[in-house]
């Protein structure tokens, strides 16, 4: 195809005419090419889009201001945090400077005495979180792992749906099923197991009326278990397939390659979901205070009624009549809202090393 | 008509990469200008200084002087001004997908708050013949999505796009390199039927390309322009023996 | 698979005659992969196990509630108040406008703050130091547990007006809304390409317009279902409500009154000692996670995994 240079049409008098000498090799090509430094004479006035366009403002003014609202409401989110924090210690006072840090280590809990102590809710929190991570944690790595590596493509959209749905029942309504099917459960037919078969351990005795540590401890299970499998799930598939290859190449059975290929560089991120679900747990309210007995008590059966930090404020803040009940009460609040914190940002720091946070912007 | 554009000691930095050393050239207005050079050699960053859009990328950073006409770019005008003067294609293909043809044509005027509808109708359908695709899509401006034509349409649709602002200087990063061969010598063929009106600047690394529509040639190595000259002389003599090597093919 | 018997060479290096392998080396190596089969086997079962006892409860739950609440859901039901101890009939009908007004009071506040933080995140912030801490706070926000949003919005509206409200009630659920919107909105525009953006500058369109007109909009549909992922959310909240709209037995309108919302009269009506109330409160919990099931499958259908996975 040669080079056709068609004449052009109205060439103005900038015709190119190369000025330079054959330089020699090593000078840079600096050119004053062509004295193109003016606009060539315009035909005419500039049409209507240029005029309308050279006279429209550059929204310099418009941009700072969307820029500084949209700064100001990404704020809000430490605004948040800060807000929640003044408040409960402003409103906690009273309970802090009587109890101090002794708080958190006396059993006591007497409304009418004025003499508070969070203790047995802080045993109650951890009973109940720590047994229900025991149930939930290994079923749902076995769910995740089911679903990342074993699972039939077809059965997997439903079955992670089914997953899903789990973790977007409210809490009033697992609470509900508790009460009316959990505990005549658990009062007539798992107690009377447990009591047959573990009772050596001490852990069964006393009366056993259904509500209590093991029934909130089983609900609580099964609010946790979603969250668990959900987050281990993605971490699994994060997972390069390049290390599944490698160890399969190996002569791996699939639980091997699982083992060895998966759950082996994951394990980071795997602590980081157990311990999201154990923030979860940690502050779960409803369903809990529906069915663990609200009774300020340590006790090491697991059938004794007891209370958590949530449970116990949820239950009793709208008796709380006098000051100092009410202060005890949110000093309470701050308690779990200073674990939670700490608990939920060791989570995500892990699963994040993992996962890299938020997805890679598309180029 | 088109504005002629002086660069005088630009140098550009992504982060601590100094991509542009030291470049100075002048673009004749009303030609075609090609650029070429081995990837990476920082012809796309200097045409994204061309129009400030390289200082979109918060790690980058550029000083020199430009000049479009009279007006210093960088000092003289913001950034939004010397955008709707100067028009960009992109290498690939990026039309707006939850707009129609003619919304997306049109997206320069209508998002910088145009509303009479006469000149709208006017300016996308002589954009549309300019960019050689009003045949093809004038029955259904309003109801194909944008996202939806093939990817030589695409293209085309983009430059009606650019051109629908009226620009004074015309920005083509490697605008054919994503398609076909049939789509790109329509679109070369579009280029050199419209540099009599703009100014256009064309990267590409297809040298026979160059060759094919552009009067003056510039040749990037390394992030330095080592020649720049008419497409004749650079392709035939050039000057340089590196500009030499790289068009016999013994690298890049 | 059966064990292949290992050529052996002689220790003086020379390739001498092949001498079988004892019987030692092969029943070993037999029974180890046998081994190893079984164990692969075993997990299998375990895995599948698991994930049977996982559909157990929900369709276990989900099942109940159908058979206990589905009877009660009458005409009544949906248009009227509570009746009097001891009565029979009533409905639900002003907690479930109760929890409509609280939620379009905590929406008109949460949503706009939400989206706008995810847009700081997504087209102002990304990369900077500050909108990692803001991403990394807003996770850690979901994670709080919601009866403190509930006693933090007491201490500050409550107990200064010395009554219960809607008003308290909407801006404990809107600080809920925002982290969990801020995420799921900076997910969803972090999914537009960044080219078109390019486009836009390219025309000379100042980037509040192209953030306006072309991320935002090309984003919308999944904007759009975050926010209704996280409606759904809150409206199947308790806790927050417990102690700020508190309840209330009749209609109410104004937002600065206590006020009836669904979840929290289920709350009551469960722990009361009345059947009558217990029947009510299988019928107002069918039609809570009956409202929150179709949210959450139209959010799948539209938008698959990603969204549920910002809001977790």
């Amino acid at each position: 195809m040669s080079l056709e240079r068609e004449p052009e049409p109205s060439s103005p008098p900038t015709a190119p005419t190369p000025q330079m000498d054959a330089a020699p090799l090593r000078a840079p090509a600096i050119v004053n090419f062509v004295a193109a430094s003016g606009p060539v004479a315009e035909e005419g006035p500039p049409s209507p889009i240029r005029q309308y366009l050279r006279a429209r403002g550059n929204g310099g003014l418009a941009d700072g201001t969307f820029a500084a609202v949209m700064l100001v409401c990404a704020l809000s989110i430490f605004a948040i945090v800060l807000f929640i924090l003044t408040i409960l210690i402003a409103r906690s006072r009273m309970s802090l400077a009587q109890f101090g840090f002794g708080f958190f280590t006396r059993s006591a809990w007497n409304p009418v005495t004025g003499d508070f102590g969070a203790l047995p809710f802080i045993y109650g929190t951890l009973a109940t979180s720590l047994l229900a991570l025991a149930m939930a944690v290994p079923l749902a790595l076995g769910v995740a792992i089911f679903l990342s590596e074993l699972c039939p493509a077809k059965l997997r959209a439903p079955i992670s749906f089914l997953t899903e749905l789990l973790a977007a029942i409210p809490s009033v309504v697992y609470g509900l099923w508790a009460v009316f099917v959990l505990v005549p459960i658990v009062r007539d037919q798992l107690g009377p197991l447990l009591v047959k078969y573990l009772g050596w351990t001490g852990f069964f005795e006393g009366a056993n009326f259904g509500v209590g540590l093991l029934t909130a401890s089983i609900i609580l299970a099964i609010m946790i278990l979603p969250i668990i499998s959900s987050i281990t799930r993605d971490i699994m598939l994060a997972v390069p397939v390049s290390q599944r290859e490698a160890v399969l190449a190996l002569g791996a059975t699939r639980w091997e390659m699982i083992r060895t290929g998966v759950l082996r560089n994951a394990r980071i991120g795997i602590v980081g979901a157990v311990i999201l679900g154990l923030g979860r747990a940690l502050g779960e309210t409803m369903a809990v205070t529906m069915v663990i007995g609200n009774h300020p008590d340590i006790s090491r059966s697991l059938f004794a009624p007891a209370n958590t930090l949530a449970s116990v404020i949820a239950g009793e803040f709208s008796e709380a009549t006098s000051s100092m009940y009410i202060s005890a009460l949110i000093e309470i609040g701050l308690a779990l809202f200073l674990v939670t914190i700490v608990v939920n940002a060791i989570a995500r720091a892990l699963v994040w090393a993992v996962t890299r946070g938020a997805p890679a912007r598309v180029h | 008509m088109g504005v002629g554009i002086d660069v005088e000691h630009l140098n550009a930095w992504y982060g601590t990469n100094h991509t542009l050393q030291d470049i100075n050239l002048n673009i004749p207005a009303n030609h075609a200008t090609a650029l070429i050079g081995p990837s990476g050699c920082g012809k796309s960053t200097f045409v994204r200084c061309l129009n400030r859009m390289h200082e979109t990328n918060p790690i980058a950073r550029a000083t020199g002087v430009v000049k479009m006409g009279d007006v210093d770019i960088y000092k003289d005008a913001s950034p939004v001004d010397i955008r709707r003067r100067v028009g960009m294609v992109f290498q690939r293909p990026n039309p707006f997908p939850t707009m129609s043809i003619y919304d997306n044509v049109a997206s320069g005027l209508k998002l910088n708050g145009f509303r009479n509808k006469a000149i709208l109708d006017e300016t996308v359908e002589r954009s549309l013949k300019a960019a050689a695709l009003w045949e093809e899509v004038k029955d259904e401006l309003k109801k194909k999505s944008g996202a939806s034509l093939s990817g030589g349409q695409q293209q085309r649709m983009c430059i009606a796009r650019a051109l629908a602002v009226d620009p004074e200087v015309l920005l083509m990063d490697e605008p054919a390199s994503a398609l076909d061969p049939v789509s790109t010598s329509k679109i070369e063929d579009l280029i050199f039927q419209l540099k009599s009106q703009y100014t256009i600047v064309i990267v590409t690394h297809n040298m026979q390309q160059a060759a094919r529509v552009a009067e003056n040639t510039g040749f990037f190595l390394n992030g330095k322009m080592v020649e720049f000259n008419s497409t004749d002389k650079i392709f035939t003599t050039p000057s340089d023996k590196r500009t030499e090597d790289y068009i016999t093919g013994r690298f890049g | 698979m059966s064990a292949t018997p290992i050529p052996t060479v002689t220790p003086s290096g020379e390739d001498g005659p092949l001498r079988p392998p004892t019987d030692f080396q092969t029943r070993r190596m037999r029974l180890n992969s046998a081994r190893r089969y079984a164990v692969n086997h075993l997990v299998t079962g375990l895995a599948v196990l698991s994930t049977v006892l996982v559909i157990v409860p929900l369709v276990a739950i989900l099942g109940y509630l159908i058979y206990k609440g589905a009877s009660s859901l009458n005409l009544a039901f949906f248009t009227h108040i509570p009746a009097p101890v001891g009565e029979t009939g009533g409905g639900m009908a002003n907690a479930m406008l109760g929890s409509g007004i609280i939620l379009a009071l905590a929406s008109s506040m949460g949503v706009p703050v939400g989206i706008a933080a995810g847009v700081y995140l997504a087209e102002y912030g990304w990369g900077t130091m500050l909108g990692m801490a803001v991403r990394f706070t807003a996770d850690v926000l979901n994670g709080i547990p919601s009866i403190v949003m509930g006693i933090a919005a007491y201490s500050l509206i409550v107990m200064r007006q010395m009554h219960f409200s809607a008003f308290s009630g909407g801006v404990a659920l809107a600080i809920m809304m925002v982290p969990t919107i801020t995420r799921t909105t900076e997910e969803m525009l972090m999914t537009v390409p960044h080219a078109i953006r390019e486009a836009a500058l390219g025309l000379g369109v100042p980037k509040w317009r192209t953030v306006i007109s072309v991320s935002l909009r090309t984003a919308s549909p999944g904007i759009i279902t975050g926010c209704m992922l996280a409606f759904a959310r809150v409206a199947g909240e308790t806790a927050p409500l417990l102690f700020t709209a508190f309840g209330n037995q009749f209609w109410s309108f104004k937002l600065n009154e206590p006020i009836a919302a669904l979840p929290l009269q289920i709350y009551v009506y469960a722990i009361s000692p009345y059947d009558e109330w217990h029947r009510l409160a299988w019928a107002g919990a069918l039609v809570l996670i009956l409202m929150i099931m179709v949210s959450v499958t139209l959010v799948r259908i539209y938008a698959g995994r990603g969204i549920l996975k910002g809001a977790s």
